[in-house]
This record gives structure tokens, C-alpha cells and sequence, in this order.
């Protein structure tokens, strides 16, 4: 059940000294079981972005479809209370099937207890004790918490445990899309690995897809299968990691930049070395050297 | 839904208004409030509208923006005007069952709703062309002479445009906690009272917990600046009346007596029983 972001526009603050515009005419698909990445400088409108994906925010101009249907039909004024009860259940369910994961945990842990925190997605969808029970074992299970967390409060964990407990708190609602904005600042090297590989083992293991907003490259070109570069709310780029990072010099003029091992394979091909792929990671860069080592070896003999 | 307040933001134009010293403002203001109530009757309004709207325009300033502004206040005032219309007693015009709608409450409702509408608008041009840093100083240069009865005029000018600083930043985070809390299904908008209430809790704790954060984040910013109140402190932009205050203050002393003037002319329902006694 795709997501397609058709044509959409959105512009901040209409009507005071402050309006901008944060999109311009987006058109994007985001398909079932994917990883995909939104890189893009602070202001490019990626966090805008993301909130349309779920109806947390109109576009000024344009739809979101979600498995092929409006997410906002013909708005007029909904003015009878039956029309606003029909949007909200329908808002909802997409709330239900588009899960989205703030930046800061601290934004929505609430509750005295973790279990309890991890309830309310899954009990605001109206499900039995039982079965939001038995989501939020699943879900604490789902990003690596151990099960003796559950009656502790969120406030007296880590940073990154808080962000595992924000995320577990989304996946108990069972969601087709995970979105996450940046989950990983703020984390040192170690949580931030962990936190990325089970998005990956998710994403494998529960046919989710996955959208994740990063600053990192070097994350972005070992997890993503996708990479979408946004700028001055504008879509410029959308391919796979080795297509998108092949444009090293317009990248950068963006306020991006490429992984920093893409970075040293240009300065060895700017150097004479002859490396015609992007290179990605450290096995790949390994490969290409031994290739292109031996290569001037049996040249010089 | 919270950004449509306008009441205590800065509309950040350029204007003869918003370069005014901010002690002729908040005088201002003082004084346009004492006229609103000293006025009785349409004509003083009708002044005070004009006045208004004058000082509207020469902040630059869309209308559109100061009436979005107003929605907030609709609910009290429309709970203040029908209860004016109601509970008045005097001669009574329609009856209906036990209610009764009289003349005198119906004048006392439109008039009070002016005077609430006229009042909300002025305080809020206060606020709208200047920085809540300027209107911070100007208050504490104001009250200055409080000093001397040793009334803290400086800590409590500082916790003002603390608390003004802060609405802005509080409202941003208010409203990134709600999307965060509707993204796990929370509901705002429908149920009964109750209901809303109680769905209030999953923003009110991270919004409050993070206010303690930031205000302790806030006074290690201080303390580490070595900012310790009043003493020896001094000011990078020392505020001094210009041309345009004087014509302002005159201006203002002028509209004064206008109001209070207006209190001896004959309200337009005395006008037309004077029209219609008019031999025809």
C-alpha cells in the first residue's frame, strides 16, 4: 500500500511577515517494504515533509494518497459533527498504518511507567486490554528492550533507551511505515549502530517499510536502499545510494555531502587513480584498491 | 490551531510605531484603557475606533492579522454580551418566557462588547510592535522610581521578558508534543469535556517537564555569564524619548481631553428622542 505525495506544496505561516514556502510541488512514492532516506539540509523541508505522510499536516496545494486514496477528500468545511467524526476515524486510521518517531523522545513519554507509555498509541486505537498488552511485549522486544523495563519510569533512561521506548511506543501500533525523523542525534557511535541495525532487522523481518530522516551520509549509504536529497523544498535527487552520491560537487553546494569513504575514492580518482563506481563503504573502497593496486603492478612490470 | 494568537506576539515590520520609545506605549496603552472607560457613550467609541485604527495604519500592520487574532477572545465576549442582554433590568422590549431583553441591556451589551474589543486590540498593538525585550526595559525604566521604596523594579522586569520569551518557545514546543501524541492516535478535538480534558495529560507532562529543563538550563546560562541582577549592570541601548514620542505623548494628552469631553455631549438615543421631539 504505497504513500504518493502528489504535487504538494506547502507554505508556512500564510498571511504575516513570516510566510514561506517549505515545499514546492513535490512528487514522490513511497513503496511497501523499503529503506529509504531523506537527507537534506536544515530548512529543506524534509521534517515538513514527513509530517504530510501521516495528516499531521495539510498541503497548502496537492495530495496524499495512501494506498490510493486521498488522505484529505474534497476539504470543504466540515461542519456537521458526523463529517468530523468520519475524518477523525479516518485520520486515524492512517495515523495507524504511517507511524511516525519524532526527534526528541522527551516530546511524547508521558506516562508514570514504560509499559504504560508504550499503551497509549495501541489503546487510543481502541483494542482490547489483552491485545495492547500483548503489542507492547512485542514492541519492547521489537527494538531490544529487556522485558524487566516494563514497570520502570521512561524518565530515568539513557537518551537512547528513551528514543528505543518512543520508537517501541509507535511499532505498537503496528504500523506499514515507520518514519523516523533523525533517531539516532545525540546517540554516541554504539546506540546509534544498534538503533539503526534493528530498523534494518525490522524492516527485513516485519515487511515494514522504513523512512528515516539523517544527517549522517556515512548511515544513510550502509542502511538505505534509497536515498532522496531534498533542497530549499524541492526534490533534487532520488536513486540508490551509489546514484545519488555519484553527485559529489552538487551534494555539497547543498549544504550535504557525501560519505566520507565516497570522499576519499574521488580524491584518489582526482589523483589518477582509475575507480569508475561510487564507492560506498570500507569492503567496497577494499575491493577497488586491491583491484586497482594490482593493476598498476602488472602495468609497471 | 495555536498559531492564530496573536495576543503578546511581535508582528516584525518597520514602522513609526514600532521605532517609538516603549514608555510611550505602555503610557499609551494605560491611557487609551482609562478612556475606554471613561466613555459613555457611541461618539467617545466611535473616537476611540478612529484612534485605533490610525495607530493600525501607521504600524503597517494587516487587519486581517489583528481581527484572526480576535477568535480567542470571541467566546468571552460573546458569554459577556449575552449575559448583558439578559440579566439587565429596565424597560423591557421582547419577553420571552421568563427572559426579557430591555433596552438599557442591550445598550450596556453593545457597549461592553466595544469596550472589550477596542480594549483587547489596543493592549495587543502594544505587544505586536514591540520586542518583548524593549517593552521589558521600558517598564523598568518606567518604574524606576519604585527603586527608592526598594520594590525589586529590575528582577521583576527580567522574570516579565523571561515569561514573554518563553510563550513563543512554549507554544512551539506545544505543538510539536501534540503532532507527536496524534501521531500514536491521541484525539483532541472530539469527546466531551471531560474527555478533552484528560487528553490534555499526554501534553501537559512533557510540556512541563521540559519547561523545568529549560529554566534550569536557562539559569546555569546565567549564572555561568556571571549575571547577578541589578547591580552595576548597565545598557548596550539606553532609551531616550525622540521627536516622534513628544508628538505621540501630545498626541495622546490631547485624546484625553477629547474623551473626556465626549462624556458631556448627549448619546445619540437622547439625539434622536430630541430629533423626533422636533416640531415637523
Amino acid at each position: 500500500m504505497p504513500i504518493e505525495v502528489k504535487d504538494v506544496s506547502y507554505i508556512y505561516d500564510q498571511g504575516t511577515p513570516d510566510e514561506s514556502a517549505a515545499l514546492h510541488h513535490v512528487n514522490l512514492t513511497f513503496r511497501e517494504n523499503e529503506f529509504v532516506a531523506i537527507i537534506g539540509h536544515t530548512g529543506s523541508g524534509k521534517s515538513t515533509l514527513i509530517q504530510h505522510l501521516n495528516g499531521l499536516v495539510k498541503p497548502t496545494s496537492g495530495h496524499i494518497l495512501y494506498n490510493g486514496k486521498d488522505i484529505f477528500p474534497q476539504e470543504g468545511k466540515r461542519r456537521t459533527r458526523k463529517e468530523r467524526e468520519e475524518h477523525a476515524k479516518r485520520i486515524r486510521a492512517i495515523r495507524e498504518k504511517v507511524g511516525l518517531v519524532f526527534q526528541y523522545p522527551e516530546h511524547q513519554l508521558f506516562e508514570m511507567t514504560i509499559a504504560r507509555d508504550i499503551a497509549f498509541g495501541p489503546s487510543n486505537l481502541g483494542l482490547s486490554k489483552e491485545e495492547v498488552d500483548q503489542r507492547v511485549n512485542e514492541s519492547m522486544k521489537m527494538v531490544g528492550l529487556d522485558p524487566s523495563y516494563r514497570d520502570k519510569s521512561p524518565f530515568e533512561l539513557s537518551g537512547g533507551q528513551k528514543r528505543r521506548v518512543a520508537i517501541a511506543g509507535v511499532l505498537a501500533m503496528r504500523p506499514d511505515f515507520l518514519i523516523l525523523d533523525e533517531p539516532t542525534a545525540g546517540l554516541d557511535p554504539h546506540g546509534r549502530d544498534e538503533i539503526l541495525g534493528q530498523l534494518q532487522v525490522l524492516k527485513s523481518k516485519g515487511n515494514m517499510s522504513i523512512i528515516l530522516v539523517s544527517h549522517s551520509m556515512d548511515d544513510v549509504a550502509r542502511f538505505a536502499e534509497r536515498v532522496i536529497a531534498m533542497d530549499g523544498g524541492e526534490v533534487k535527487f532520488d536513486g540508490t545510494p551509489s546514484e545519488v552520491f555519484k553527485h559529489g560537487e552538487e551534494l555539497r553546494r547543498m549544504g550535504l555531502d557525501v560519505p566520507k569513504v565516497t570522499t576519499l575514492a574521488e580524491q584518489l580518482k582526482s589523483r589518477g587513480f582509475d575507480i569508475k563506481e561510487t564507492v560506498l563503504d570500507i569492503d567496497q573502497m577494499e575491493k577497488v584498491l586491491v583491484n586497482e593496486l594490482k593493476g598498476q603492478r602488472e602495468g609497471a612490470c | 490551531m495555536l498559531k492564530d494568537i496573536t495576543v503578546g506576539q511581535y508582528y516584525r515590520v518597520d514602522s513609526v510605531i514600532h521605532r517609538m520609545d516603549p514608555r510611550t506605549k505602555i503610557i499609551g496603552t494605560f491611557l487609551f484603557i482609562i478612556e475606554l472607560f471613561l466613555v459613555k457613550n457611541l461618539i467617545g467609541f466611535v473616537i476611540a475606533g478612529i484612534m485605533l485604527a490610525v495607530v493600525i495604519h501607521l504600524a503597517k500592520i494587516p487587519f486581517r492579522y489583528i481581527v484572526r487574532g480576535q477568535k480567542s477572545i470571541a467566546f468571552l465576549l460573546l458569554f459577556t454580551m449575552v449575559l448583558n442582554i439578559f440579566m439587565s433590568s429596565g424597560d423591557p422590549l421582547i419577553k420571552i418566557g421568563f427572559l426579557k431583553i430591555t433596552k438599557q441591556g442591550l445598550y450596556t451589551a453593545v457597549f461592553m462588547g466595544l469596550r472589550l474589543i477596542l480594549l483587547v486590540v489596543g493592549a495587543s498593538m502594544m505587544t505586536l510592535t514591540t520586542t518583548p525585550l524593549n517593552l521589558t526595559d521600558g517598564l523598568e525604566k518606567l518604574l524606576r522610581p519604585l527603586k527608592k521604596i526598594h520594590v525589586p523594579v529590575h528582577d521583576i522586569a527580567m522574570m516579565m521578558s523571561i515569561a514573554l520569551r518563553f510563550i513563543p518557545i512554549l507554544m512551539d514546543e506545544t505543538d510539536k508534543i501534540m503532532k507527536a501524541q496524534m501521531a500514536r492516535g491521541a484525539d483532541f478535538e472530539s469527546g466531551n469535556i471531560m474527555q478533552r480534558a484528560k487528553s490534555l495529560i499526554p501534553v501537559l507532562v512533557p510540556l512541563f517537564l521540559s519547561a523545568f529543563r529549560r529554566a534550569d538550563e536557562l539559569a546555569t546560562a546565567m549564572e555561568a555569564r556571571c549575571y547577578r541582577g541589578d547591580e552595576g549592570r548597565t545598557k548596550m541601548k539606553d532609551l531616550t524619548y525622540d521627536k516622534r514620542d513628544y508628538i505621540a505623548q501630545a498626541a495622546l494628552l490631547a485624546s484625553l481631553g477629547i474623551m473626556i469631553g465626549t462624556r458631556y455631549l448627549p448619546g445619540i438615543s437622547q439625539m434622536i428622542a430630541a430629533v423626533g421631539k422636533l416640531p415637523g
